[in-house]
């Protein structure tokens, strides 16, 4: 199924929750934050999410900035 | 002298907050950090980079600084709130500096928008630490929206051209004396930084004027000195200015 990752359109597998579909991505997953269609999915809810065809997934960590 | 500054009920022994930007190299950018004193910090919220391992950027900070997330790159109320809540979640902090930028050529704030975020944020229990326009008006308001302290700007983003309107920031400090005003952008040379805190500033923010310099370590230092400088100048008290001049030897008594 086909989702929207950091605005990028991606195929992932059907039924993926956001734990697998980070780990399917090799991201660290210290110090980051993620945004299910723009409702925030705290870090111990990864596991039992379950992403749906369509979904917006943000994906943030942090840069250098002013 | 015991001179700190508490925030948000933090206390702090530097008045300098400083950025992570800009600079050329990590080993460049911690010796500044180490070099100006700042306890406090700021990082800003960007996507990852997808299918590549990336080193967390927070591993090159000193881990005794408190981190101050940021929301750049938000040019509305909805995605400040938005990145906000990110940033709350991935580092478990309430701190945010807001930043809602209403045009990319002159990245000035939209103050409009920065109240309307700050209202929400305050809210779900942030502490909103806002950049805005240098207005009192402005400053009330997001005082009274709940925001510890209010960050008005000294000029446009990494402009370094200093204060533009000393008398906004005076006329902010005398009407608003119980208020933490922290100067936020426009530095660009210590004697900019002076003059801020000279005028009543709390602290000052800042990130171009360090990283852009050519040697970020010393320029720290310089910056170091000169909001304590400043800091000590305001405290003192200046002399008034007058038009014509005033003497300092007396005048009789000299030989004819």
């Amino acid at each position: 199924m086909r989702v929207q990752i950091n605005g990028e359109l991606r195929d992932v597998p059907e039924g993926i929750s956001l734990q697998t579909l980070l780990e399917h991505l090799s991201l660290s997953q210290q110090r980051v934050a993620v945004e299910l269609d723009r409702h925030i999915v705290r870090r111990a809810d990864w596991t039992a999410t379950n992403i749906n065809e369509d979904a917006k997934i943000e994906i943030v960590h942090f840069v250098g900035g002013g | 002298m015991s001179d700190t500054f508490t925030l948000a009920g933090k206390e702090f022994r530097s008045r300098l907050i400083i950025g992570t930007g800009k600079y050329r190299s990590f080993d460049e950018m911690k010796s500044a950090h180490r070099a100006c004193g700042a306890e406090m910090v700021t990082v800003a919220v960007n996507r990852v980079p997808l299918d590549r391992k990336t080193e967390s950027f927070l591993d090159h900070l000193d881990s005794a600084m408190q981190i101050l997330p940021n929301t750049a790159g938000c040019f509305d109320a909805d995605h400040a709130v938005r990145t906000a809540r990110l940033a709350r979640e991935a580092l478990e902090t309430d701190w945010i500096k807001l930043e809602v930028i209403g045009d990319k050529v002159t990245l000035l704030p939209d103050n409009e928008q920065t109240l309307e975020a700050a209202k929400v944020l305050v809210k779900e229990g942030f502490i909103v630490l806002p950049y805005f326009t240098d207005d009192l008006i402005m400053a009330k308001k997001l005082l009274d929206a709940g925001c510890p302290a209010v960050m008005p700007l000294a000029a446009p983003i990494g402009s370094g051209m200093g204060v533009q309107n000393p008398s906004n920031l005076r006329i902010m400090r005398e009407q608003l004396p119980d208020a933490t005003i922290i100067v936020d952008a426009g530095v660009g040379v210590p004697s900019d930084a002076a003059v801020a805190m000279e005028l009543g500033a709390d602290a000052i923010l800042m990130n171009t004027a360090i990283a852009e310099s050519q040697n970020p370590e010393q320029m720290a230092t310089a910056m170091k000195l000169a909001v304590e400088a400043g800091r000590l100048a305001y405290l003192a008290g200046r002399m008034p200015k007058r038009l014509y001049a005033s003497a300092s030897s007396p005048i009789q008594g000299a030989i004819k």
